[in-house]
């Protein structure tokens, strides 16, 4: 089930994608250069689960996971598992860790990049449907929602509300149905990795770079995922964080109305 | 008219204000560029401070009747206000820049770690 925008005109695709128009999904994914970017915050008991799935699910795809200035082991369990380690010298934030991947994909020429958390509650089995939007020219990016299609996904209600409202603030603004604007499981061509690598928010950074995605004439389409209990840790949402988040991308979205100067790609392939 | 002991005290306050922006400049403690505002407030509230007429002229405009030095708060609220935007927009301008050194130095080192290992 997916969503397109609204028609425009077609993009020419970029060159291995456009080939193996014809190739199943499965021959191109295993032509493009893929990477998986998964940052981590003291995620050492999960992390190493994390890639061993990644990589058992396709061990063509690089796995790097961005240590987001951990004080446990996590790049320890991350490196001995098989993935490349990009270590941040301290904290910088969820949306600082994922944009250090982007630019990572970015830089080192792949041409496909996934997005799973470190926590391990996005399943590395459902990555064929979650990228098959973007190599297939689709989408610039697709992303896991876990409210399209059926769904058993019941958050507290407090939660849902918020889901909720996001979902209908940025649905009016970006013009397209958008169900669910906190997710980190996704997959994104060049177009939508340059953008990201260039700009992109630094708390709860989803809700705006939804909207960032719209304003810059990039496709998005949401395809269901589902995602599963947290293998450990907390998360990262509590109370009071709540609060600031909602106020934080309440701000961010309305000044985000007024805001004219849009990011110029040089990377339009 | 302002009573002359608060004329008094103005002065000497934007003297020391002055006097301690200056010394911070001179000892290289404090840029040029960040000062600016401060030596304007400093200079502003000196004359206001000094020139009594013209504060009393001031407050007339603004419709202080009963007490002139009001004005001298405003303006010196006004100037404060001011100067801690210019630093909140220099403290997201400077942690924008971090999260920017932090990313490159942790790809540096990555490409640096890699090439260490294929070197072996």
């Amino acid at each position: 089930m997916l969503r397109s925008r609204r028609a425009r005109t077609p993009q020419p695709l970029s060159e291995p994608l456009a080939v193996a128009a014809t190739a199943s999904l499965a021959e191109r994914l295993a032509r493009t250069r893929r990477v998986a970017i998964v940052p981590a915050r003291n995620e050492a008991a999960c992390v190493g689960d994390v890639v061993r799935e990644i990589r058992a699910f396709d061990p063509g795809m690089e796995v790097v996971v961005v240590d987001d200035g951990s004080r446990d082991g996590t790049a320890a369990a991350a490196e001995a598992a098989g993935a490349r380690v990009v270590r941040l010298p301290f904290n910088l934030g969820i949306g600082g860790a994922v944009q250090t991947g982007f630019r990572y994909a970015l830089e080192r020429g792949f041409e496909l990049a996934v997005r799973l958390d470190g926590d391990g509650q996005h399943d590395p089995a459902q990555l064929p449907a979650l990228v098959r939007p973007v190599l297939e020219g689709e989408a610039d990016i697709a992303i896991g929602s876990r409210f399209v299609g059926e769904s058993d996904y019941r958050p507290p209600l407090v939660r849902w509300l918020g889901i909720r409202l996001f979902a209908g603030l940025v649905s009016l603004l970006v013009r397209q149905r958008v169900t669910d604007t906190t997710s980190g499981f996704q997959a994104l061509n060049r177009r939508a990795m340059a953008l990201f690598a260039h700009d992109y928010p630094h708390d709860y950074p989803e809700v705006e770079a939804t909207v960032m995605l719209f304003k810059h004439r990039l496709r998005l389409v949401e395809v269901p995922a589902s995602m599963r209990e947290r293998a450990a840790g907390a998360s990262s949402i509590t109370f009071w964080a709540s609060g600031y988040y909602m106020s934080k991308v309440l701000l961010a979205l309305f000044v985000g109305l007024f805001r004219r100067n849009v990011t110029r790609l040089e990377e339009d392939s | 008219m302002t009573p002359l002991p608060v004329s008094i005290g103005g002065v000497v306050a934007s003297l020391v204000l002055l006097t301690i922006v200056f010394e911070l400049i001179r000892s290289r403690r404090l840029r040029e560029r960040y000062a600016l505002l401060w030596l304007v407030t400093g200079v502003v509230m000196l004359v206001l401070s000094a020139w009594r007429d013209a504060l009393d002229t001031f407050a007339g405009w603004a419709g202080v009747t009963g007490y002139p030095p009001a004005v001298l708060f405003a303006v010196g609220l006004f100037f404060i206000i001011v100067v801690l935007l210019h630093y909140s927009t220099v403290i997201s301008k400077l942690a924008d820049e971090n999260a920017i050194l932090a990313q490159r130095l942790a790809l540096l080192e990555a490409e640096l770690r890699e090439r260490a290992g294929r070197g072996r």
